[in-house]
C-alpha cells in the first residue's frame, strides 16, 4: 500500500514544489487566455482538474493493455471525449460560462498539463494514485491561474467576480483601470512575477545556467 | 507483456474497442444533454430581447415575462408577409442567412455591414402593453466590427423611429475598447435617439466624435473607431431598404400588428 507521506507529495506536491506552469512551464496558453475574469477563470480550473484526474485514471486503468506505439493516440481519445463531456455539461448548465470560454474548454485537449501527466505518470502507475496526481497538478495549476485572475480582474476592471470593488474613474469613482490588464499578454508578466517570486523563495528550482 | 501489445491483432482490438466505448459516453452525453442545451439558448436570447427592451431587472422571471408580453413572429422581408407553417421558437435567422435557400446575397456596394448574405425571413418581437397596443418592436441587427461579427438587438418605440435600447449580445471586439459596445453606460446613450430624419426615409444615426445633432448622434468609444463605425454601418443597413426599411413602413402603416 501506497504511505500517506507519498499521497501527501503526489497531491500537494505539484502546487509549489513542482508546479506545472511554473516550473515545468505547461498549459501557459490558457493561462492567458482565460483569466480576465475569476468567475472564468474558477470554471477553467475545475474543468481542468476534473480532466487530468480522469484522464489519468482511465489511461492508468488500461495502461498494460495499451500498445506502445499508438499510445499517443490511445491518450488523446480519452482526453479528447472526457473534454467533450466536460464541454457538453458546461453548456447545459452554466450556460453564460460555457459562452464565454467557448473555444477554450475544447483546448484542454492541447493543454500540455494533461498529455504530460498522462505521459509521465499514469502510464507507469496505479489508477488510484493517477487520479491524485491529476487532481495536484490541477491543483497547482489552478493556484496560479487564480493569482493570475485575481491581479488582472481585480486591476484591469477594479472588480473581482464580477462584484465592483474598486470604483473606476469612468463610472464616476476614482481608479483609473489598467487597460493592459484586460488583454492576455499581460497575464505573461504576471506569470513571469509569479515565477521571480517561487524561485526566489525556493532557489533549488532555478535551473543551471547553459 | 509488451510484445503481446504491439502485435497488430491487439493493438487493433484495444484501438477499436476504446474508441467504441469513448463514441458511446461522448454521444450518450451530447444527446442526453441536448434538451437542456437547446432550452439555455433559448433562455438567453429571450433575457437578451428583454434587455433590449428594457424590461429585465435583477429577479425577473424571463420565461413568465416573455411569454406575457413578447409576441414572436416570423416575417418574410421580401413579401413582407408573416410566416406560417414555420416554428418560430426553433427558427434561427442567423442559420438562415447562411442557408442560400432562405437568404439573398448582398452585392458589395449593397452590404455597409458587411454581412455578406441576408435572411429572407427573419424573427421580430413585438412587445405589447396591457391594452395590446405595440409598445416595443424588437430587431436583430448583425454587422462586422473590427474583428468579427457583432450580434445584437434593437428596440424600438412605437414610432419606429426612436430607440428604446440596444444590445450587443455576441461580439469579439477587444476588450476594454470595441469591447465597450455592452458597456451599460454607453448602451444607454442610444436611448431616445432617432434613427430616421424628420422625412422617415434616411438613415440619420452617426456614431461620431463629435457630437452636433443631439437626436441623431452617438458619442463614439474611444479607442475604437472601426468598432463605433461598424455599427454606424450595421444601423444604416439595417434600417435602409435592404433592411427592414420597408418592413418599418408596413409596420407603421398598422398592419402586422395586430393577430
Amino acid at each position: 500500500m501506497v504511505s500517506a507521506k507519498e499521497i501527501k507529495e503526489v497531491l500537494f506536491g505539484p502546487i509549489f514544489a513542482n508546479n506545472p506552469i511554473a516550473l515545468q512551464i505547461l498549459g501557459i496558453c490558457s493561462a492567458l487566455a482565460v483569466t480576465s475574469k475569476m468567475e472564468n477563470t474558477v470554471v477553467m480550473c475545475i474543468a481542468l482538474t476534473l480532466v487530468t484526474a480522469f484522464s489519468n485514471f482511465f489511461i492508468s486503468l488500461i495502461r498494460n493493455h495499451i500498445p506502445s506505439n499508438v499510445r499517443i493516440i490511445v491518450q488523446m481519445t480519452i482526453i479528447a471525449s472526457l473534454v467533450i463531456v466536460v464541454d457538453e455539461v458546461l453548456r447545459a448548465y452554466a450556460y453564460s460560462i460555457a459562452k464565454e470560454l467557448s473555444v477554450f474548454v475544447g483546448l484542454i485537449i492541447t493543454n500540455c498539463i494533461v498529455m504530460g501527466r498522462a505521459e509521465a505518470y499514469a502510464m507507469k502507475s496505479p489508477p488510484g494514485m493517477s487520479f491524485l496526481d491529476g487532481i495536484g497538478n490541477g491543483l497547482g495549476y489552478s493556484v496560479v491561474l487564480l493569482v493570475v485572475g485575481f491581479i488582472r480582474e481585480l486591476f484591469g476592471s477594479g472588480s473581482l467576480f464580477g462584484y465592483q470593488i474598486l470604483q473606476l474613474a469612468s463610472e464616476g469613482g476614482w481608479y483609473q483601470p489598467i487597460g493592459l490588464l484586460v488583454l492576455p499578454p499581460s497575464a505573461f508578466f504576471i506569470i513571469g512575477g509569479f515565477i521571480w517570486v517561487l524561485r526566489t523563495y525556493r532557489p533549488e528550482q532555478v535551473e543551471p545556467k547553459d | 507483456m509488451a510484445s503481446n501489445n504491439d502485435s497488430l491483432k491487439k493493438t487493433l482490438i484495444v484501438i477499436i474497442s476504446l474508441c467504441l466505448v469513448c463514441a458511446v459516453i461522448v454521444s450518450g452525453a451530447a444527446v442526453g444533454l441536448k434538451p437542456l442545451q437547446k432550452q439555455n439558448a433559448a433562455l438567453d436570447m429571450q433575457r437578451n430581447v428583454l434587455d433590449s427592451a428594457g424590461l429585465l431587472e435583477p429577479g425577473t422571471d424571463v420565461v413568465a415575462l416573455f411569454e406575457e408580453r413578447v409576441e414572436t413572429k416570423l416575417i418574410n422581408l421580401k413579401t413582407l408577409e408573416v410566416v406560417e407553417g414555420r416554428d418560430v421558437v426553433a427558427f434561427d435567422p442567423i442559420a438562415a442567412a447562411r442557408d442560400p435557400e432562405l437568404s439573398t446575397n448582398l452585392s458589395k456596394e449593397n452590404d455597409p455591414a458587411g454581412i455578406g448574405r441576408r435572411e429572407d425571413i427573419t424573427k421580430v418581437y413585438f412587445i405589447n402593453d396591457e391594452e395590446g397596443n405595440l409598445e416595443t418592436l424588437v430587431l436583430h441587427i448583425r454587422g462586422y466590427g473590427l474583428w468579427g461579427t457583432m450580434f445584437g438587438l434593437i428596440a424600438l418605440q412605437p414610432d419606429l423611429n426612436t430607440v428604446r435600447g440596444i444590445n450587443f449580445y455576441e461580439h469579439s471586439e477587444t476588450p476594454g475598447l470595441g469591447g465597450e459596445i455592452t458597456n451599460p453606460r454607453w448602451v444607454q446613450t442610444w436611448q431616445g435617439k432617432e434613427i430616421y430624419g424628420d422625412e422617415l426615409e434616411n438613415v440619420q444615426i452617426d456614431v461620431t466624435k463629435n457630437v452636433t445633432d443631439e437626436t441623431h448622434d452617438i458619442d463614439a468609444l474611444s479607442g475604437a473607431t472601426l468598432t463605433s463605425n461598424g455599427v454606424e454601418y450595421l444601423i444604416e443597413f439595417w434600417f435602409g431598404e435592404n433592411g427592414y426599411g420597408p418592413l418599418l413602413e408596413k409596420i407603421r402603416k398598422g398592419e402586422l400588428t395586430n393577430g
